[in-house]
């Protein structure tokens, strides 16, 4: 690539003075910086000791449950993807379309009423459910929470890895089948490999989005974060309830997330030249 | 106890009307969002392809926090944030106001900085599609910076940024339901009330997620309409 930097143009040297642009954006990150003070000196000037130590050790559980919950749903996603994925891409029209209209379904409908669904609506059938032996399933907040997670995500993650499968050229399914791998050792040692890296950032994006959505279980009685939250808000009166959840989302998220780059950033490195 | 088919009659025995008026809440405040979100979403995306570095940090921080917030925090922070912000305000003109701000409008605002946080990041990209030359030849047939944007670069931007807003319109729809918990009488809201009063959780909620569906549906039907006219007043070039 070297004759291409050397005809290729130096880049303008940068303004001087004060354009318009400049003082706009001065303008703006000093809009953001007198925010930022005034919700800190906010946060300072109510700091209340009693409140603090009530609520503190709710807001870590409350944390603790959010990631329990998060988690669980995602693993539980990850292997009901599998066969969801699988049978998205089947050559038999039936079994495609049938997976089709689960991605459909949960893609297509809030998070939110599906949960609702789960817990208030198929909860309402309690004889029907005493009879087959799930009624424990459905009467606890927190295992509703986790099915209607758990199918949410894995509509969503069979077409993560479904794209991610098919980014793979088929050359590399021919290649290893005329070197004489099957299909399941061609999909682990060759496709899988390839299609994981295309996969990272969209699972990436799949564990914030869990993790953000999480807060609507707060909505049926579990005590995850936002639930501790809105509790410690509903006694207290005391907007700074809010105004620390905030702090303790956007830490984990943006945490994530500089970690899903940096763990691409070293998958990648055999592609950089 | 009534049959199904009274149970979702129209009229007073009935609750198809009251979920239609919950229908009417869920699309009117889509409509009403949908714009704000398009609009703060374009100038953030400006500030953050800008060449003034401070500018992009400013468009960058933005959308940082409001796609790391959950949509319902972001909901309740404007609910309950937006009175407290605007009577310090207002207090400092007239010391005996109070302000309440109706659910509607938090539930737009909410939903609309989330909503232009994700569109930014479309419209970043399909600036980035946009190659320099267009800018330069706009600037060479003596177009000023506004023009070269408006008549130059906006047609070709929205054609590109549409599959990816297209997306975000369907997520919107769906974020709405969340307004339910600030009190707005949406579709999710409606069926809830009718599921407590009439002990028939599953038959409502089930006609939720099929009145959510059947939105998503006709969604789809218009942004392809939408594609294919943009795509057709393209080729007439």
């Amino acid at each position: 690539m070297a004759a291409e930097s050397i005809t290729m143009a130096a880049p303008p040297p940068p303004a001087r003075g004060w354009p318009r642009e400049r003082i706009v954006g001065y303008a703006l990150v000093g809009l953001w910086i007198a925010t930022g003070m005034a919700l800190a000196a906010y946060l300072i000037g109510a700091w209340n000791t009693e409140l603090v130590e009530r609520w503190g050790p709710a807001y870590f559980s409350g944390l603790g449950v959010t990631l329990a919950l998060v988690v669980i749903s995602i693993v539980l996603g990850a292997i009901l993807s599998a066969p969801v994925a699988y049978a998205r891409m089947s050559k038999n029209r039936i079994l495609s379309s049938l997976a089709y209209a689960y991605v459909y379904f949960f893609r297509g409908t809030p998070l939110l009423a599906q949960t609702y669904l789960i817990y208030y609506g198929l909860g309402s059938q309690r004889l029907m459910l005493e009879s087959v032996g799930l009624w424990w399933l459905f009467r606890e907040a927190w295992y509703c929470a986790i099915l209607a997670f758990s199918l949410n995500t894995a509509a969503y993650q069979a077409e993560i890895l479904r794209g991610a499968i098919e980014s793979v050229p088929k050359g590399q399914w021919e290649g290893a089948a005329s070197l004489g791998l099957h299909k399941l050792q061609t999909l682990r040692k060759v496709v899988l490999p390839q299609a994981l890296i295309v996969a990272l950032r969209p699972y990436g994006n799949e564990i914030v989005l869990m993790i953000k959505g999480s807060a609507v279980v707060a909505l049926v009685t579990v005590p995850d974060l936002m639930g501790q939250t809105r509790l410690a808000f509903s006694r207290s009166f005391d907007y700074q309830a809010y105004l620390w959840a905030a702090i303790f989302y956007l830490v984990l998220v943006e945490t994530l997330r500089h970690g899903v780059e940096w763990i691409e950033r070293r998958i990648t490195r055999h592609l950089v030249r | 106890m009534p049959s199904y088919w009274t149970l979702l009659s129209w009229g007073p025995e009935g609750w198809l009307d009251n979920i239609a008026s919950g229908v009417f809440i869920t699309v009117s405040l889509a409509v009403a969002t949908l714009p704000l979100g398009l609009v703060i979403g374009f100038f953030v995306a400006l500030a953050k392809q800008a060449s003034e570095p401070s500018l992009r940090l400013a468009g960058n921080i933005y959308t940082t926090i409001f796609r790391g917030l959950p949509e319902l925090l972001t909901l309740f922070l404007v609910y309950y944030g937006v009175p407290i912000g605007l009577q310090i305000i207002v207090r400092l003109v007239q010391p005996d106001a109070t302000i309440e701000v109706n659910s509607f409008v938090s539930g737009m605002v909410a939903l609309g900085v989330v909503l232009s946080s994700y569109t930014s990041e479309v419209f970043l990209s399909a600036f980035r599609a946009i190659p320099r030359g267009q800018y330069e030849g706009g600037y060479s047939i003596g177009l000023t910076s506004g023009q070269t944007m408006r008549l130059v670069v906006l047609p070709q931007l929205v054609r590109i940024a549409l599959p990816g807003l297209a997306n975000l319109w369907l997520i919107l729809l769906k974020d709405t339901a969340l307004v339910s918990a600030i009190g707005l009488s949406d579709i999710l809201r409606q069926t809830g009330i009718a599921a407590r009063v009439t002990r028939e959780a599953l038959l409502f909620f089930s006609l939720a997620m099929l009145i959510y569906l059947v939105l998503a549906i006709i969604s789809s039907f218009g942004i392809g309409a939408v594609e294919r006219a943009v795509s057709k007043s393209g080729d007439g070039r």
